[in-house]
């Protein structure tokens, strides 16, 4: 099932309809990833209903002592909105963004609303391979969430409740990691190039031992730009080769043969992911590119 | 460069050898002690290694091998890649049934470094067939040690009537039917 190659399609620059205040947000955060199942009857024109709906739900919730907040708590509202620009193709659904904001009394007497939690659904690029979805489905099937672990499960079971859909934490192999590294280095950052940093996972005994492999990205770019030679489409022996490469060159200075632990953690330029499903996104030139593996990689992990 | 050939030496009557190649020390030894453990009639030699050729010095003393198990950890790119140069030390012959391919650690997709089209391909291109299991656990563990047993049988010419070239029914999956 998996995939020998990838078409590196020409990435929609998604600052077209975008807004970019609402884009900014996104980055430089950690997120929670999940694969969501389609949702069923979930229609876009009914978004203030639905917010009306949770927060009386995350109102009740709360009063069951689920999640604690410090301070003289006034009001728990959810806001469903669409996140506009965040899609592959015109055949995907909007992506939908759902935030908990929070009304404290500062000391001064104000009202101040904080937003305490954040989560997104989106799709890019999953058309064909959500083909045989009947109506009356959305299909959303990657699931980020920022913010208090109480709040994801709360918001987690409504939706199940609602929609009758299933969320799972999304599992990152290191192979899958590996495509990652490649992939991302070889899109062309102009400013702010971090270092391409890998962190490798030994089973040792007492002790688990932790491997950090930093690349200077310069390097790490000329390295892919030998390997990939096939314009548009990245396969599975150019990402074998680039990862053999990398492996090989920390073999001769310190004797250590990386293939075979365990690639937990890859850190680029424009984002970091770790095995377990936590994202960060750094850059916002090239979201849709991240996105559009890791929907891939929901979608692989509903089916 | 010695390799390993399947009909160099004579057999010895009633016994049978199996080698069993592959990275995973721990793991090849709890195979083999399950394996010694299991009710057998006839004298068994296990011999493990973590890569082939086998050393030349020790090659007179050695038993004729009957089966080769390569033990594929999908959790390690380095050991895959070592058993793919270790096939290159086996002599054509023993790919008639006298090899098969023990793949372990696909139970947890966090940790699967080896593409697993990459390792069907190893089976397709070696004629010889795939065992997925989980040898961590005791269960499986045994039932796999009681199948090798099985095949070793076989392969050593202890069953009248059977000879190792009927495993490449192992081979044929349901999506050839």
């Amino acid at each position: 099932m998996q995939n020998r190659s990838r078409s590196q399609r020409g990435l929609p620059d998604f600052q077209e309809n975008a807004d970019p205040q609402k884009m900014a947000f996104l980055l430089r955060k950690q997120w929670a990833l999940y694969s969501v199942t389609p949702l069923y009857k979930f229609s876009y024109a009914n978004m203030k209903e639905y917010s009306r709906h949770l927060s009386a739900f995350v109102a009740a919730e709360k009063q069951k002592g689920l999640a604690m907040v410090v301070g003289i708590d006034l009001s728990i509202k959810v806001i469903f909105s669409t996140l506009l620009g965040l899609k592959g193709t015109d055949r995907d659904q909007a992506a939908i963004l759902v935030q908990i904001a929070s009304k404290t009394q500062t000391t001064s007497g104000k009202e101040e609303e904080k937003v305490v939690w954040s989560g997104w659904f989106c799709c890019v690029f999953g058309d064909e391979l959500l083909e045989n979805v009947p109506e009356d489905f959305i299909c959303l099937p990657l699931f980020l969430a920022n913010g208090a672990e109480t709040y994801t499960a709360i918001i987690g079971t409504w939706f199940q409740k609602t929609f009758d859909c299933c969320f799972s934490r999304l599992a990152i192999s290191p192979l899958n990691l590996a495509w990652m590294a490649a992939m991302w280095t070889g899109y062309k950052v102009d400013s702010h190039a971090v270092a391409t940093e890998l962190i490798f996972s030994v089973p040792c005994i007492p002790q688990r031992l932790d491997i950090s492999y930093a690349i200077h990205p310069e390097d790490a770019q000329a390295l892919w730009d030998t390997v990939q030679n096939t314009q548009g489409e990245v396969t599975q022996e150019e990402v074998d080769l680039f990862m053999d490469c990398l492996y090989s060159h920390f073999h001769r200075h310190f004797k250590i043969h990386l293939s075979a632990t365990r690639l937990v953690k890859v850190s680029t330029s424009i984002a970091s992911v770790h095995s377990d499903g936590n994202l960060k996104i750094l850059q916002s030139k090239y979201l849709i590119g991240v996105l559009m593996l890791l929907t891939e990689l929901a979608i692989l992990q509903i089916q | 460069m010695s390799v390993v050939r399947p009909f160099d030496k004579l057999p010895v009557l009633n016994s049978a050898a199996i080698l069993l190649v592959g990275t995973d020390e721990d793991l090849q030894r709890q195979l083999a002690q399950t394996i010694l453990k299991e009710k057998k009639d006839f004298k068994i030699s296990i011999h493990l290694a973590t890569s082939l050729p086998l050393p030349a010095e020790r090659d007179h003393i050695r038993p004729r091998i009957d089966l080769i198990v390569f033990m594929i950890n999908v959790q390690s790119k380095y050991g895959f890649k070592n058993i793919e140069a270790s096939l290159a030390h086996v002599d054509a012959n023993f790919f008639l049934g006298k090899v098969c391919f023990l793949v372990t650690g696909v139970g947890r997709v966090n940790h699967c470094s080896v593409d697993m089209s990459a390792v069907r391909k190893l089976g397709d291109v070696y004629c010889s067939p795939l065992i997925f299991c989980e040898l961590e656990l005791e269960g499986i563990r045994i039932s796999t040690a009681q199948r090798l047993l099985r095949m070793l049988q076989i392969c050593a010419g202890h069953v009248p009537g059977v000879s190792a070239l009927f495993f490449s029914s192992l081979m044929r999956s349901s999506n050839d039917e």
